[in-house]
């Protein structure tokens, strides 16, 4: 079995009813670095990224066909226990949504239901994940009051301590700082910069610069195809797709 | 004036005329039942059972009424709660997106939301003599539970599905199932809604009258027991209405006055509790 964390995707096609969303993808997402899925708008960016903790349930009208495999184990296989898969997982929607609940309680909800009741564990887990994702010294004093009463800014990072206080080997980012004004975003990104030395990151943008921040790897999504991947300098200075290249250089978006 | 300005000006008169005429016609309910019940409210009216018998009595006060009342009703919404929760999670949690079965149940709701009460009562009539019931506030309590189901199971509905679906996925990837989102996520993020309904639904059931005539029969003494016959608000003010005596008659202004008041107060309540709710909701 290779490395803990590793997923690896074969030959992955998703269709909502009859529209093909992902068409035959294969890909292997490299550990404890930064990958980036880039692509046009509706190319099936997001559809990937929800296919590796099986937010795509295949309930929704929704076939899922090829296999993600997580740690060697296909996730859409039968008799996976699917929240242990995104126990696995952190995930970082568009836009933050902290549950209904006290900035505590949210980061505490993980915790609890996979079974921790201790009082000094749960205060030490959620002071040790606010202070990763840096939202430790800006509402220390106020650990009870809702979480709603957050800044946009403060609320995604809270959703990020949230996501790491499962234990997950991976952070997952749907366009995690598209809501976000310019410095909240910084202040995000600088988060997943320190958290790649523990954590492989996969995260969907439209934001080439940001990809080009970030990205130590690289899928180049179109159409529902994987048209290129890749060591992030290979894609951003030499791409070989000319698809790619028009993509790069701002041509199609 | 030119024809635009002229549009504009004849739909805000209309917008004007139609809400004034609403509001005037609520002033003037409200006018008529304290006008003409205020004078026949009295302490007694809230501490004792009626004197004689009610049809014809002056004396002593409508207690029994106002308890059995209340007691039916809110036994019903608890009886609607336990069935209308469980079928909104249901529809709004586990149903797959675009469900038959969802569609079907939704559809039913709404057309037994429009079924006449009567037709309930008769309906809890039926159901007596099948489960060997007389008159009693138990039947009562099924037959409005019947009533406001719908109700109750379509407002909550409603909010449910107001909840966001980045929230409960946000509640799946922490590793959380189904049961654990819809209680610990999905209740608490429409809670101010779940208590709206309840509270509308309970508003509603008070006030019927016409599914109670056969169900929960009527009487002068306090409501002691799940299976005798219990008095009810609405039915004081029918029966005392169809009074000869203009005395009795009164008293059943006075009894619509606390019907109202009693109404009145549950909306205010819901009001304030929506407020209070809302503060950890993020839409």
């Amino acid at each position: 079995m290779e490395s803990k964390g590793h997923i690896k995707v074969e030959n992955l096609s998703v269709f909502y009813g009859k529209d093909q969303a992902l068409k035959d993808i294969s890909v292997k997402i490299p550990n404890k670095k930064i990958t980036v899925i880039i692509g046009p708008s509706g190319c099936g960016k997001t559809t990937l990224l929800k296919s590796f903790n099986r937010l795509l349930d295949p309930s929704d009208n929704i076939k899922v066909t090829g296999q993600v495999l997580v740690d060697g184990e296909d996730i859409y296989g039968p008799n996976v226990e699917v929240t242990r898969i995104r126990k696995k997982m952190g995930l970082l929607s568009q836009k933050p949504y902290p549950l209904p609940m006290s900035i505590y309680d949210n980061i505490a909800y993980g915790p609890r239901l996979h079974g921790e009741r201790n009082k000094h564990k749960l205060d030490r887990i959620v002071e040790h994940f606010l202070k990763t994702a840096s939202l430790w010294e800006e509402v220390k004093a106020k650990l009870h009051s809702p979480a709603s009463h957050l800044s946009v800014g403060q609320q995604q990072r809270l959703c990020l301590a949230r996501g790491l206080a499962v234990g997950p080997e991976i952070i997952l980012g749907d366009e995690p700082t598209s809501a976000l004004d310019p410095k909240s975003s910084q202040h995000i990104e600088k988060r997943f910069l320190e958290l790649k030395q523990q954590y492989t990151i996969i995260i969907v943008t439209h934001i080439l610069r940001q990809a080009k921040r970030l990205a130590d790897y690289v899928l180049f999504l179109y159409m529902g195809r994987l048209i290129e991947h890749g060591p992030a300098d290979d894609i951003f200075e030499d791409p070989q797709e000319e698809i790619t290249k028009e993509y790069i250089r701002g041509i199609i978006s | 004036m030119d024809k635009r300005s002229l549009e504009e000006n004849f739909f805000k008169f209309l917008m004007i005329a139609s809400t004034a005429l609403i509001v005037a016609v609520l002033s003037m309910i409200l006018l008529t039942i304290i006008i003409k019940g205020l004078p026949h409210l009295s302490w007694a009216m809230f501490t004792q059972t009626p004197k004689t018998c009610y049809y014809l009595g002056k004396e002593g006060g409508i207690l029994n009424s106002i308890l059995g009342s209340l007691y039916l009703t809110g036994g019903a919404t608890i009886l609607a709660f336990l069935l209308s929760l469980p079928i909104t999670l249901y529809l709004n949690v586990y149903a797959k997106k675009g469900s038959k079965l969802a569609y079907f149940t939704r559809f039913t709701f709404d057309v037994l939301w429009g079924i006449p009460s009567i037709v309930y009562g008769a309906f809890g009539f039926t159901l007596m003599l099948v489960l060997g019931l007389k008159c009693s506030l138990l039947a009562g309590m099924l037959t409005v539970a019947f009533l406001i189901l719908p109700i109750m199971t379509r407002s909550m509905d409603e909010v449910i599905r107001m909840v966001p679906q980045p929230l409960m996925d946000a509640s799946y990837a922490l590793g959380a199932t189904r049961f654990e989102t819809a209680f610990k996520v999905v209740v608490r993020q429409s809670l101010p809604g779940i208590s709206t309904a309840v509270l509308i639904a309970f508003g509603r059931g008070i006030g019927d009258a016409a599914s109670l005539i056969f169900t929960a029969g009527f009487t002068d003494s306090l409501p002691t027991s799940l299976f005798s016959p219990v008095a009810t608000l609405p039915l004081t003010i029918f029966f005392q209405f169809s009074s000869p005596i203009p005395a009795v008659q009164g008293r059943a202004y006075a009894a619509a006055l606390i019907l109202t008041i009693i109404i009145l107060s549950i909306s205010i309540i819901s009001r304030l509790m929506t407020k209070k709710f809302t503060r950890h909701i993020v839409r």
